[in-house]
């Protein structure tokens, strides 16, 4: 099991209540995890990562086991610990607004 | 008895205030999608009870949402709008090419016939169609692949489409308008369109008779007399006979001629309302009082309404989609401000109630008149 943390807006959104289980993967990575979400909850496409273009939009980051890895490539292995559920694949709203 | 029923979008969330015809007491509901900019909601005509409402914010982008039940329940649709084609460039503030970029949804208007046939008016602007009820978004592209879509410069606000107006007797007749283009016109269901701005002056413009660069806030209509529209310009208060084919200035004795909401009223065709604003550059009353200007001879000679609006310090604005009317008789007017007042004149301006005074800053009102 694969476990995502949502910020309000989009738990909201998605209409759950604490965090998303996502089934396993063999080697996750952002990209497949988002795609998984979206498949899952298909009111988050377009809200995380732009439709089409599938680029992250600008005031959304992605921690995991403690570590921001926004930046990281998108195919990138996500850390073992999302990958077995013992940590959970974060993604966050920055600061930004009023 | 009718009831009434407002549709407000607010900086933080939709609110919905209903009452019974007399329209004296209300009830309101919200914040819906609480946190989110909402920048309009509407009903179709089709059916009381199918709304869409476009919702965004800057971390998430754009939602839409349909209810079918009146707005207890709502449901998100589609929200991608990708431009037809290779979507170019647009004129950008200081005069260089800016490629078009899809930032939000500022307007929705329902078919007056078809249940799931829904318009879209969109900054960068452009104009998106949905015939499955907000499922899946098309763009007509007659409009942004005008020969003049290079030469469109934003306003201030951004380059929005923000009014979609659909004649009544003839639907293949629509139009639009963007800022700050000017206003458009189609006669084939939206496949082709072309500017109708002859008569506008834009004093920053050189060229008088230029045919785009035109920052019109707003146009309404009578539906009894669709081919007369009434434009709230940047400045100016105009008037269209004839479709938009030639535009005459009818700002007459208002106090300031620059404002953003202009509408009319639904059974007297030549009683048109305006908010007059002291100036673009400070987007506040003019001598800090509120007051709704009302124009029973189709414009030109106006009195202000003041019964029930703030006479002093006061210094709220109220934005181009924020005004709106019923269709009881005597007819309704209402508007709502950046203060977060939503004002209600039950009889056509005579006298006005705040029916709610503390909400976020209001974006946009709408009525919708209930059996």
């Amino acid at each position: 099991m694969i476990r995502v943390i949502l910020p309000q807006h989009l738990r909201t959104l998605a209409g759950v209540d604490g965090e998303v289980s996502l089934d396993d993967q063999e080697q996750p990575t952002q990209r497949t995890v988002l795609d998984a979400l979206e498949a899952s909850y298909p009111a988050l496409r377009g809200t995380i990562r732009d439709h089409g273009t599938a680029k992250r939009r600008d005031f959304i980051r992605f921690f995991a086991s403690g570590q921001d890895i926004t930046l990281d490539s998108a195919d990138d292995p996500l850390p073992e610990e999302v990958a077995s559920g013992a940590e959970p694949f974060r993604v966050v709203g920055a600061m930004a607004g009023g | 008895m009718s009831r009434v029923r407002l549709l407000v979008g607010t900086r933080k969330g939709a609110f919905v205030l209903t009452s019974d015809g007399t329209r004296d007491d209300w009830n309101v509901e919200g914040p819906l999608f609480a946190g989110w900019e909402m920048y309009h909601l509407k009903a179709s005509p089709v059916d009381p009870g199918r709304l869409y409402a476009s919702q965004s914010t800057g971390w998430h982008g754009q939602v839409v949402q349909r209810s079918d039940d009146g707005g207890k329940t709502w449901e998100p649709v589609g929200n991608e709008f990708a431009y037809d084609g290779v979507p170019g460039t647009h004129q950008w503030y200081d005069g260089t090419q800016h490629p078009w970029e899809f930032a939000r949804v500022w307007h929705l208007e329902p078919s007056l016939t078809d249940l799931d046939t829904v318009f879209a008016g969109v900054e960068d602007a452009a104009l998106f169609r949905s015939v499955d009820g907000g499922q899946t978004w098309q763009e007509l592209s007659g409009l942004r692949d005008h020969p003049t879509g290079a030469q469109w410069q934003p306003g201030a606000g951004g380059l929005c489409l923000h009014t979609i107006l659909i004649h009544p007797d003839d639907p293949q007749r629509m139009f639009v308008a963007i800022s700050a283009a000017g206003a458009f016109r189609t006669d084939d269901g939206g496949e082709t369109w072309r500017p109708i701005n002859r008569g506008l002056r834009s004093g920053e413009l050189p060229d008088e008779d230029r045919e785009v660069g035109h920052c019109v806030h707003r146009i309404a209509m009578n539906p009894s007399r669709p081919d007369v529209l009434f434009m709230q310009k940047h400045w100016d208060v105009m008037r269209s006979d004839d479709a938009g084919e030639s535009w005459h200035e009818v700002s007459g004795n208002l106090p300031s001629d620059f404002g953003f909401p202009i509408a009319v009223h639904p059974h007297e065709p030549d009683t048109v309302y305006v908010v007059p604003i002291k100036s673009d550059s400070e987007h506040v009353p003019p001598d800090a009082k509120l007051r709704v200007y009302r124009s029973r001879t189709g414009g030109n000679e106006w009195e202000a309404l003041t019964d029930g609006l703030p006479q002093s310090h006061c210094y709220v604005n109220v934005l181009r989609d924020a005004m709106s009317v019923d269709d009881l008789d005597p007819g309704g007017v209402y508007f709502g401000t950046t203060g977060g007042q939503v004002y209600a004149s039950p009889d056509g301006g005579d006298k006005w109630t705040a029916i709610v005074r503390d909400l976020p800053a209001v974006l946009s009102v709408e009525a919708q008149t209930l059996p």
